[in-house]
C-alpha cells in the first residue's frame, strides 16, 4: 500500500455532499496533482484531508503511518507530518510569525512548555530559517510582522512555503498554492518547494490552473469534477486540459459557475 | 528573554498564588464595622486627631451611602463578617532579612525580592494592613523622590500629605471611597521632584492571607513639574471559601508637563471582591496613564478616571479584563474634560470564558467651553464559547459642540477558521486558543515592561488552561 491514502472519501459542508467517493494513493518521493474546475471540491478536500471542523466526512479513510486521519485532530495530523499550504491563509492579529513558528516548531517536537531541553532554542530557530527565507526573498523583518496580517496575496503564500520549509513535513497539500503570484514570486515559490523535493515528501498540488505544473513538474495528474476523480494519468493529462480545458467534463461539473477570479 | 518571577507554567493558581500562611499577627480588629473599630485603627496608627476625625465623618458617610445597585452584583458582600485591620508583623522591614521568615517566604514565592534585584527602583509590600517591606534606591532618594508607605508618609510628611490627602477622590465620592477613608491602611505614597525622571519603574505588591480579610491601601502619587514615573502594582490571595474584600482608593495629581503611567496587574484569587476608585488629575501639558490588567478577583469594578483640569492635558486608559468561570469584571475608563484642548483614549479589550462575563463601563464627559476637546474610545470583546457574556456601557456627555469624539467597539468570537489555522501547524487546540487570546491583548501586553508582559503572557495562559469544566 501507499505511504499516504485517500479511500472512497465522502465529505459533506453543511448536510451537501460535495465529494463523493474520492480515492488517491501518494507515496513519498512523488508529486501529484488533482486538477479540477471551481466547484468540483478541490478546496473541500485540502480542509478535509487537513480536519477542518465545518467538513464532515461522512464515509471513507485517510491512511498514513497507519492511522485513519479521519479520526484525528488537525494539530495532531500535523505533528504525524501532514501539512497544507492554504489557499487563503488566515490573519491572527497580535501574534507575530517569529512567536508562530517557533510555537509550531516547538509542537511538532512534541515540547509542551515544560521539558524546556526539547524546546528549539534562537540559534536553531534562525538556522533552521535562513535558507528558505533567502529562496523566498523574505527578509528577517517578515518575522516581528502579525501572522499574515497586511500581507499581500505573494507575501502570504510565500509564507505558507517558508512554514512548509520549517516544518518539514512527510506529505505536503499545496492549495491552490500559485493564485495570487506574480511571475517572479512563483518561481520563487517553485524553487522553494522543487528544493525540498526528494524521497521523503510526498506532495499534493490542487490547482485549477496548470500554470504551477510547469515550474513544479508533476508525476501523476488527476482530474476532480463533481466531486469524483474522473480521470487519472501522468503529466500528459495536465497538457490535454491545458489544450482543452474543462469543458469535456462540461455535463457532469456543475453547470453555469462563473470563471474563477485571478486575484 | 527575560525570566518572568516565579510563574511556572502549566501549574494552577492554587499552587502558585493559593497558598496560606498560618496566623501569627500582632494584632487583629475584631470582625465587623463600628466606630469603635475605626478609632482602634487610628489610635493603633498614633495619627493626628484631623485623620481620626476624617476617618470618622468618612464612617457616618459610608453608613448612610446606599450601595450601588448598578454594575456587578454585590449583594453578597457582608460587612459585618470582614476583618477591617490586620497586623502581621510588629515593624517595617528595610532588607527583607528584618521581614518575619513566612511572610519572607510567600513574597519569595511570588518573585517579589527576585524582581526588585533585576529591574526595580523601589518595592513596596504590603501583608494584609500593613506595609512590611519598603526599599529605594538611594540616588532616588537623594534626589528627593519620597516613595513610602502611605502611613508613613503621614508621619514624616505632614504638611505635603495633607495638601494633598482626599482632594481627587473625596470620602463622599461612592460607598466604597467612604469605606477606604474611613479603615484604610497601607498604600504607597510617591512623591516626585520638579524634572525629576524616575527611569526605572517602582513597584508595590499587595498580598491578602488572611480568611475574610477586607484590604483598604490608599495611594497617594503627586508628580510635581515636568517628572516622571512608573507605578507598578500586583496583587495575590489565598483561595478561600468564603469572600474578601479589596477596596482601594488611588489618588493621583499630575502637574504641569509631568507624565505619570500607573500599571497594575490584577490577579486576585476568585473569593475576592475588588471595588477601587482609582481617579488622576492631570494639569497643563500633563499625562495620566492608567495600565490596568485585570484577570483574577470574583468581582471587580473599578474605572480609572483623569480628570483633565487645563489645556494640553492628556488622558490615556488602556484596559484588559479576562474573566473565566464565576467571574465579572466590570470595568472601563472614565474621562473628563473640564479644560480646552485636552485630549483623552480610553482602549479597552475583554475576555470572556466559560461563563464569565465582561462589561466595559465607560464616561466621557466634556464641560462646557471645553473646545478642541479630543477623545476617542474603542471596546474590543473576545468571547470564547457561547455561554460567556460581554456587555459594553459607553456614556458621553458632552456640553460643547467644538469637539472631537469617537467610539468604537466590537464583539468577537475566537474564530474556526484562526483556531483551524494554527491547528493545522501542530499547535494543540488550548495552546492555539492561548495564542489568540495572547494576540488579542497584545496592544496592551506591548505597554508593559517586557519581565511584566511574559508574566501577563503566562497568567493567561493559566487562565487558559485552568477551570475547564
Amino acid at each position: 500500500m501507499a505511504d499516504f491514502e485517500i479511500r472512497n472519501l465522502h465529505v459533506s459542508v453543511e448536510g451537501r455532499e460535495i465529494l463523493r467517493g474520492v480515492s488517491l494513493a501518494l507515496d513519498k518521493g512523488e508529486v501529484h496533482a488533482v486538477m479540477g474546475p471551481n466547484g468540483s471540491g478541490k478546496s473541500t478536500l485540502s480542509c478535509a484531508l487537513m480536519g477542518h471542523p465545518s467538513y464532515e466526512v461522512t464515509a471513507g479513510e485517510i491512511r498514513f503511518k497507519g492511522r485513519n486521519l479521519v479520526e484525528l485532530e488537525p494539530d495532531e495530523r500535523a505533528r504525524l507530518g501532514v501539512y497544507l499550504a492554504f489557499q487563503y491563509p488566515t490573519v491572527v492579529p497580535g501574534v507575530t510569525m517569529a512567536n508562530f513558528l517557533r510555537t509550531a516548531l516547538n509542537a511538532r517536537r512534541g515540547y509542551d512548555g515544560k521539558d524546556k531541553s526539547r524546546a528549539i532554542t534562537p540559534r536553531e530557530f534562525r538556522a533552521l530559517l535562513k535558507e528558505p527565507m533567502q529562496t523566498l526573498r523574505m527578509d528577517d523583518s517578515f518575522l516581528s510582522r502579525y501572522v499574515n496580517d497586511g500581507f499581500s496575496g505573494g507575501e502570504k503564500k510565500r509564507a505558507e512555503i517558508l512554514q512548509m520549509a520549517a516544518l518539514v513535513p512527510e506529505i505536503a497539500i499545496l492549495d491552490e498554492t500559485d493564485s495570487g503570484l506574480d511571475i517572479d514570486s512563483i518561481r520563487y515559490v517553485s524553487e522553494a518547494i522543487n528544493g525540498m523535493r526528494g524521497p521523503n515528501l510526498g506532495i499534493l498540488i490542487i490547482t485549477h490552473y496548470s500554470r504551477i505544473l510547469q515550474f513544479i513538474k508533476p508525476d501523476y495528474v488527476h482530474v476532480l469534477v463533481n466531486g469524483q476523480i474522473v480521470r487519472s494519468g501522468g503529466p500528459e493529462v495536465a497538457d490535454a486540459l491545458e489544450r482543452t480545458g474543462y469543458a469535456e467534463w462540461a455535463e457532469e461539473a456543475a453547470a453555469g459557475q462563473p470563471e474563477e477570479e485571478v486575484e | 528573554m527575560a525570566v518572568a518571577p516565579q510563574i511556572n507554567v502549566g501549574e494552577d493558581y492554587r499552587e502558585k498564588y493559593g497558598f496560606f500562611d498560618p496566623e501569627k499577627y500582632v494584632f487583629k480588629a475584631k470582625r465587623g464595622l463600628s466606630e469603635e473599630v475605626v478609632k482602634e485603627i487610628s489610635w493603633m496608627k498614633n495619627e493626628p486627631d484631623w485623620m481620626t476625625a476624617f476617618r470618622l465623618r468618612s464612617l457616618h458617610t459610608f453608613l448612610k451611602k446606599p450601595m450601588p445597585t448598578w454594575g456587578a452584583d454585590l449583594s453578597r458582600i457582608d460587612f459585618d463578617n470582614i476583618y477591617y485591620y490586620v497586623k502581621a508583623t510588629e515593624s517595617q522591614g528595610k532588607s527583607w532579612d528584618e521581614v518575619p521568615d513566612d511572610i519572607k517566604r510567600t513574597f519569595d514565592r511570588l518573585g517579589v525580592p527576585e524582581a526588585e534585584r533585576k529591574f526595580l527602583a523601589g518595592v513596596a509590600a504590603q501583608y494584609e494592613s500593613e506595609v512590611v517591606y519598603h526599599s529605594l534606591h538611594q540616588e532616588l532618594e537623594k534626589k528627593g523622590v519620597i516613595f513610602l508607605d502611605t502611613d508613613t508618609a503621614l508621619r514624616e510628611h505632614p504638611d505635603l500629605f495633607k495638601e494633598h490627602f482626599g482632594t481627587v477622590v473625596p470620602p463622599a465620592d461612592n460607598k466604597f471611597a467612604a469605606l477606604n477613608s474611613a479603615v484604610w491602611s497601607g498604600g504607597s505614597f510617591i512623591y516626585v521632584p520638579p524634572g525629576v525622571h524616575v527611569d526605572v519603574p517602582l513597584q508595590a505588591y499587595f498580598r491578602i492571607n488572611a480568611e475574610n480579610m477586607g484590604q483598604f491601601e490608599r495611594t497617594l502619587i503627586i508628580c510635581d513639574e515636568g517628572s516622571f514615573v512608573h507605578y507598578i502594582e500586583g496583587c495575590t490571595a489565598p483561595i478561600y471559601t468564603t469572600d474578601s474584600l479589596h477596596s482601594a482608593v488611588v489618588e493621583i495629581i499630575v502637574k504641569r508637563g509631568a507624565r505619570c503611567r500607573y500599571t497594575t496587574i490584577q490577579n486576585w484569587s476568585t473569593n475576592v471582591y475588588n471595588l477601587v476608585t482609582k481617579r488622576a488629575m492631570a494639569f497643563e501639558n500633563a499625562t495620566m496613564e492608567w495600565v490596568d490588567g485585570n484577570l483574577g478577583s470574583q468581582v471587580t469594578m473599578k474605572y480609572p478616571s483623569v480628570y483633565l483640569m487645563e489645556p494640553g492635558a492628556k488622558g490615556d486608559v488602556l484596559s484588559i479584563a479576562f474573566a473565566g468561570r464565576g467571574q465579572h469584571q466590570d470595568a472601563g475608563g472614565k474621562m473628563v474634560h473640564v479644560a480646552p484642548s485636552t485630549t483623552s483614549t480610553i482602549t479597552s479589550k475583554s475576555i470572556s470564558k466559560a461563563g464569565g462575563r465582561t462589561s466595559y463601563r465607560g464616561l466621557v464627559k466634556v464641560h462646557p467651553g471645553c473646545h478642541d476637546v479630543k477623545s476617542f474610545v474603542k471596546c474590543d470583546a473576545l468571547l470564547l464559547d457561547d455561554e460567556s457574556i460581554s456587555d459594553t456601557y459607553p456614556y458621553i456627555e458632552c456640553d460643547e459642540p467644538r469637539v472631537n469624539i469617537g467610539h468604537e467597539a466590537t464583539v468577537s468570537k475566537v474564530s474556526d477558521e484562526q483556531l483551524f489555522y494554527l491547528m493545522s501547524r501542530g499547535i494543540p487546540r488550548v495552546e492555539a486558543e492561548t495564542m489568540i487570546v495572547n494576540g488579542f491583548i497584545e496592544p496592551f501586553t506591548k505597554e508593559l515592561p517586557l519581565e511584566y508582559a511574559v508574566e501577563l503572557n503566562r497568567l493567561i495562559q493559566l487562565e487558559m488552561e485552568g477551570s475547564v469544566g
